[in-house]
C-alpha cells in the first residue's frame, strides 16, 4: 500500500508586513534586495519584532483545519548554514520539547476520507537563490533577500494519502480554504509550496522536494510510486533519501546531500517572549473568521434551494461566492447563482481573468432581476452579460444599446410569426402534422427577434395558429 | 580644566557657563591622544564629529535653544553596540569593516539628549571574555597599572572612564562584563534587570541574559544615565513596560533600617585576602549607616558558572552563525568557492575564545545532548531565580565582592580558560536570574589595585539598588588615578 504525507508551506500573503519587521510581505515586484531592513537582512544587533497579526492568521488556519491551539506558543531557532538564510538560522516553531506550535492534531475530510494534520507552525521564509549561467563552471548564484522574513505557515499532514489524486484534491481544498479565510492568495507564484514523503508497504520513506506547482506534485508522486513499485518488484530495496523533482525531465532525482543527517540544533528563540493565546482570544479569533466553505455550502442549499452541485462549485470559489453574496436578493438568488455558475465561471476561470472582469454586483443583480421579471430572455441575458464583462457599462445602457428589450406583447410576436409562416410554408405543413417539429418554427421566430421574443408566448401563439 | 569631574558635575558646569562643551571635548580628545597609546581603550575615536557636535551644542546654549540633558557629555561606547556611520567591529576580524546603517536604541536615546559619542571602545571579541585580552585589535590595559588586565569584556569602557578619556561609557553585561571592568578599573558599573534597557542594536552574544549597562565615575552618574536609557522599546520584544521611575530623585535616601544578605557562596573560600578584607569593611560601613547584615545561602550559585557557560555558549553558537562574510565583513574573495568550503574558510577568522564557545554551544545543542546539558542548565537557572526570590522575602539587598580576585597581569591566565571562567562566579548569578547588580569602587589592595563591591536587588528594584550603592560609595575613600 502506498502512504503519502505532505508538508505544505503557505505564505500569509494577505498580511501587510513581514513576520518580524515592517518590510512589506509582498516582495514579488520589488528590485532585488530592496525590500529589506536590518531585521530581515539579519544585520548584527537587530532583533525580531513579532507580527501579532501573523499569529492570528496562523491560528485561523489551525482552527479551520480542526487543530488544537495551545494556551501559549513559542518560537525556536533552526540552525543551518545556507546562503538564502540571512542569520543562518530560521525562526520557526518546534514541538519536541513540549508543544509550542500554533496548531496540532487536526483533521480534514476529503470526499469521505480523513486526512490528519500533525501540526501547523508559523515561521519565516528564507530569501531566494537565483542561478545564472548554464554549465557548472560558469554558474553564478545570486541571492535576493526580498522574500526573507515573509510570514509562512507550515502544515504537516500524517501519511494518510493513498493516491496522488487524493493529494491533488486535498491541495485544492486547502487552497480554497486559505483563500476563503483571507490569509493567503494561493495562486501567487511561490505562495503555496508542497513537499511530499512517500513509501510503499513497509519500505523506506522518500522525501520529494522542489516541486513547483500542484499539478507537478501529482506528476512527481506518480513517477515516484512507479519507481518504487518497480524496485520492489525486482526485489531491490528503496533507499531512504531526499529526491528532487526535475521539472524539465519530469522525473525525481536523488539529492546528493544527505539532508536527513542534518542536526538543526534547535534552540528556544529568547528574543521573542512566549505568546499567551488563551481561550478568550481563540474565541475572538473565531468571531473574526469568515464563514467556512462547508457552512456556506449548507446555507446555499438550505436558504436558496441550490442544487448540491451548484452549491459545491459556488461555495468553494471565494471570488464567485463573494460576488454571489453581494449581488443576490431574496427573489433573484437562484438566477444569480445560475448566471455565475453556467456563464461567468466559464468565461473567467483563472485568477488573471477574474481580475479583468468588469462586472459588478449591481450588474449581476440587475440582470437577474430582469430575467426573473421576464423582461429579458436567458439568451439576451447572455449577450448582456458578455457586454458588461467587456465594457463595464450599466445594465440599462447595455440593454438599450444592444436592443435586447424583451418582446412579450402578443401583437408584435404575431407579426413576426406571420412573416415566418410566409417564408416557411413547408415547415408549417410539417408542424401541423407533427407537432414535435414546432420548435423549428420557434427558433425561426427567435432568430428574427434576435432572441428577444418570449419563448412561452411565442409557443402559445404558434400552437393557436397551427391549431395543434 | 578638570577632566576628572563626574558626568553630572559636567552638565551643571556647562549649564552654568563655567565650561564650554567644545573646550571640554577638545581636552578629552587631547587626553585620549596622550594616554590611549598606553591603555588602548579605543578602537575608533570620532574626533571631528565630536568637535562639530560640541560646537553646535555650544551655539545652542548661547542662543538659549532647548538642548538635551546630557549637554554634550562625551561618552564612549562598547564596540558591540551599533552606531550609524561609525564602525562597530565587536573587536573581531569578522566585522573589522562593518558600519551599521542604524543606531542602537540606546544610542538614539543618548543622541537625542545631546550626548556626544566620542568613540568606540575595546572588548573581548564579541564580548566573550573577562579580561579584554581576546580582542582582534590587541588587549586594553588597566589604567591603574598598565601591566594588569582591566577586566572584561567591557574593558575599554571601564578603562576609558577610569582614565578620564570620557565622562561615561556604555558596556554590555552577559556574565559580568560591565561589573568586572568596573571593579578592576575602580568605576561604577550597573547590570540592569533583563528587559529594563533595549538590546536593539547590541550585537547578540547570549541574548537571553545580557543587558546594556552604564559605567561612570559615580552612582549618581549611573542613575542619570539609567533615566535616559531605560524604557520599553518596540524594537525589542523583551523590554518591560515603561515604569517612569526617576532614578536620580531620592538617590540619597540612605539605607537605614534595610536588611542586607551576605551571600556565603560568594565570600569566604577562594576569595583573595585583600578582597575579603574590603568586603568585610563594606559590610561594617553599611551597618554603621543603619543597615542590618545577615548571612544568606544561595546554594544554586555553586552550579552557576557551569549553567552560565552552557547557556551562553549555546546561544552564542546560534547568534554568531550569521557571520559568514556573505553580506558584510572583511575583505575576502568569495568567487570560486563551493559554499561549505567558503563558510569554513571565512569563519576560521574568529579568535580562539569565540571558536571555543561556539563549538561548546554547538555541542550542547546537538541531538541527544540538549536534555543532558542545555535543559539542565535552564533548570539551574530556574533554581537560582527561585532561591533568590526566597532570599528577597527576608532581605532588601544581597552583597558580595564583585570579583573574588584582584586584577591580574596581562597574559597570566589567558592559556587557562577554565581558571578564567571560574572568576565569573560572583557575577553570572545576576545574568542567569535577570536581577540587577551594581559594582561600586570601594577599596585599593595593598598592591594598589582596585577592589569593587557588588550589591544586588530583586528585579526592577534599580531605584532601591542605586540608593544603597550611593550610600556605600559615600563611605569609600579612594586615591586619585596617577596616569
Amino acid at each position: 500500500m502506498t502512504k503519502i504525507g505532505l508538508e505544505i508551506h503557505c505564505q500569509l500573503t494577505k498580511l501587510a508586513s513581514k513576520l518580524f519587521c515592517s518590510c512589506k510581505a509582498e516582495y514579488r515586484n520589488a528590485e532585488p534586495n530592496s525590500n529589506i531592513c536590518p531585521v530581515c537582512a539579519g544585520l548584527p544587533g537587530s532583533l525580531p519584532m513579532l507580527n501579532k497579526k501573523a499569529v492570528e492568521k496562523a491560528a485561523m488556519i489551525s482552527l479551520a483545519l480542526g487543530c488544537t491551539i495551545p494556551e501559549k506558543i513559542g518560537f525556536f531557532r533552526k540552525n543551518y548554514f545556507y546562503p538564502d538564510l540571512p542569520k543562518n538560522f530560521q525562526i520557526t516553531q518546534y514541538n519536541a520539547y513540549g508543544p509550542t506550535s500554533i496548531g496540532s492534531d487536526g483533521k480534514i475530510e476529503i470526499e469521505g476520507k480523513t486526512i490528519r494534520i500533525r501540526r501547523i507552525q508559523l515561521e519565516e521564509d528564507p530569501g531566494r537563490l537565483v542561478y545564472e549561467g548554464t554549465s557548472e563552471k560558469t554558474m553564478i548564484t545570486l541571492v535576493d533577500y526580498n522574500r526573507a522574513g515573509t510570514p509562512l505557515v507550515e502544515i504537516v499532514t500524517e501519511p494518510d494519502f493513498e493516491t496522488p489524486k487524493q493529494v491533488r484534491m486535498f491541495l485544492n481544498v486547502l487552497a480554497d480554504l486559505v483563500e476563503n479565510i483571507g490569509v493567503s492568495d494561493p495562486y501567487l507564484e511561490g505562495a503555496m509550496r508542497v513537499d511530499g514523503n512517500i513509501s510503499e508497504g513497509d519500505g523506506n520513506r522518500v522525501e520529494i522536494k522542489n516541486v513547483g506547482s500542484f499539478r507537478d506534485i501529482e506528476k512527481a508522486l506518480h513517477f515516484e510510486i512507479t519507481r518504487q513499485q518497480s524496485l520492489v518488484e525486482r526485489g531491490i530495496q528503496v533507499l531512504a533519501e531526499t529526491r528532487h523533482w526535475d521539472e524539465a525531465r519530469r522525473i525525481t532525482v536523488s539529492s546528493r546531500s544527505k539532508e536527513e543527517e542534518q542536526d538543526y540544533r534547535y534552540l528556544p528563540e529568547a528574543d521573542i517572549p512566549i505568546v499567551q493565546i488563551g481561550n478568550n482570544s481563540i474565541e475572538q479569533i473565531k468571531t473574526q473568521m469568515p464563514e467556512s466553505i462547508v457552512a456556506r455550502r449548507e446555507r446555499y442549499i438550505k436558504k436558496y434551494g441550490m442544487p448540491a452541485q451548484v452549491a459545491d462549485v459556488l461555495s468553494s470559489d471565494k471570488f464567485y461566492s463573494d460576488l454571489f453574496d453581494k449581488s443576490h436578493n431574496e427573489k433573484n438568488a437562484k438566477e444569480v447563482s445560475n448566471i455565475i455558475t453556467t456563464d461567468l465561471m466559464g468565461v473567467a476561470d483563472t485568477r488573471e481573468k477574474k481580475i479583468e472582469l468588469k462586472i459588478t454586483p449591481n450588474h449581476l443583480s440587475d440582470l437577474a432581476d430582469a430575467i426573473v421579471a421576464n423582461k429579458l430572455t436567458r439568451n439576451s441575458g447572455k449577450l448582456a452579460l458578455h457586454e458588461m464583462i467587456q465594457s463595464g457599462k450599466p445594465f440599462a445602457d447595455v440593454v438599450s444599446s444592444l436592443d435586447l428589450g424583451h418582446v412579450s406583447d402578443a401583437g408584435s410576436i404575431e407579426k413576426v410569426i406571420d412573416e415566418v409562416f410566409q417564408e416557411e410554408e413547408k415547415a408549417v405543413m410539417e408542424a401541423k402534422q407533427n407537432p414535435d417539429t414546432i420548435n423549428y418554427l420557434v427558433g425561426k421566430v427567435m432568430r428574427k427577434t434576435k432572441g428577444k421574443a418570449d419563448p412561452a408566448t411565442t409557443l402559445d401563439i404558434l400552437r393557436k395558429k397551427l391549431a395543434v | 580644566m578638570d577632566l576628572g569631574i563626574s558626568a553630572t558635575e559636567f552638565t551643571s558646569q556647562v549649564n552654568d557657563g563655567i565650561i564650554s562643551v567644545e573646550e571640554f571635548v577638545a581636552k578629552t580628545l587631547d587626553r585620549i591622544k596622550k594616554v590611549d597609546g598606553k591603555i588602548h581603550a579605543f578602537i575608533t575615536v570620532d574626533s571631528q564629529n565630536a568637535l562639530d557636535k560640541a560646537r553646535v551644542i555650544d551655539k545652542k546654549i548661547k542662543s538659549k535653544e532647548k538642548i538635551g540633558i546630557c549637554f554634550g557629555m562625551p561618552i564612549s561606547i562598547k564596540d558591540n553596540i551599533c552606531t550609524a556611520g561609525l564602525k562597530t567591529t565587536c573587536a573581531s576580524k569578522m566585522l573589522e569593516n562593518f558600519v551599521a546603517p542604524y543606531d542602537a536604541t540606546v544610542i538614539s536615546k543618548l543622541k537625542s539628549e545631546d550626548a556626544i559619542i566620542i568613540g568606540k571602545v575595546n572588548l573581548d571579541e564579541f564580548a566573550m571574555g573577562s579580561t579584554t585580552e581576546f580582542s582582534h585589535f590587541g588587549p586594553t590595559r588597566n589604567p591603574w597599572n598598565t601591566e594588569y588586565v582591566p577586566g572584561g569584556s567591557s574593558g575599554g569602557s571601564g578603562a576609558s572612564v577610569a582614565a578620564f578619556e570620557c565622562l561615561a561609557a556604555l558596556g554590555s553585561d552577559t556574565g559580568g562584563s560591565v561589573r568586572s571592568p568596573a571593579s578592576f578599573c575602580s568605576v561604577v558599573g550597573l547590570k540592569p534587570t533583563y528587559g529594563l534597557i533595549s538590546r536593539y542594536g547590541l550585537v547578540s552574544y547570549a541574548n537571553s541574559i545580557e543587558q546594556v549597562g552604564p559605567m561612570a565615575k559615580t552612582v549618581e552618574d549611573v542613575a542619570f544615565l539609567l533615566n535616559i536609557l531605560s524604557g520599553h522599546d518596540a524594537h525589542d520584544n523583551t523590554t518591560a513596560k515603561d515604569m517612569r521611575i526617576d532614578y536620580v530623585k531620592d538617590l540619597k535616601s540612605g539605607i537605614s533600617g534595610k536588611k542586607i544578605g551576605i551571600i556565603s557562596q560568594m565570600t569566604g573560600d577562594g576569595v583573595d585576602k585583600d578582597v575579603e578584607r574590603a568586603t568585610n569593611g563594606a559590610i561594617s560601613k553599611l551597618q554603621d549607616l543603619g543597615a542590618q547584615c545577615v548571612p544568606v545561602s544561595i546554594d544554586a550559585v555553586e552550579h552557576s558558572v557551569a549553567a552560565y557557560y552552557t547557556i551562553a555558549a549555546a546561544e552564542a553558537s546560534s547568534n554568531l552563525s550569521r557571520y559568514d562574510n556573505l553580506r558584510y565583513g572583511f575583505d575576502f574573495g568569495i568567487e570560486g568557492y563551493e559554499f561549505k568550503a567558503f563558510i569554513s574558510k571565512a569563519r576560521s577568522n574568529f579568535g580562539p575564545e569565540v571558536i571555543r564557545r561556539m563549538l561548546l554551544g554547538a555541542f550542547v545543542l546537538s541531538a541527544g545532548y540538549y536534555g543532558k546539558y542545555y535543559l539542565k542548565a535552564q533548570k539551574v537557572r530556574t533554581m537560582i531565580k527561585a532561591q533568590l526570590d526566597e532570599a528577597f522575602k527576608n532581605v532588601d539587598y544581597l552583597i558580595s565582592p564583585t570579583m573574588p580576585i584582584l586584577p591580574f597581569k596581562i597574559g597570566e591566565k589567558i592559556d587557562d580558560p577554565l581558571k578564567l571562567y571560574l572568576t565569573d562566579i560572583n557575577t553570572v548569578t545576576a545574568n542567569l536570574s535577570g536581577i540587577p547588580a551594581i559594582s561600586i569602587p570601594f577599596a585599593m589592595s595593598s598592591s594598589g589595585l582596585p577592589i569593587g563591591i557588588q550589591l544586588f536587588a530583586n528585579s526592577f528594584k534599580e531605584k532601591e539598588l542605586l540608593q544603597a550603592a550611593h550610600a556605600l560609595q559615600e563611605t569609600a575613600k579612594l586615591p586619585g588615578i596617577a596616569i
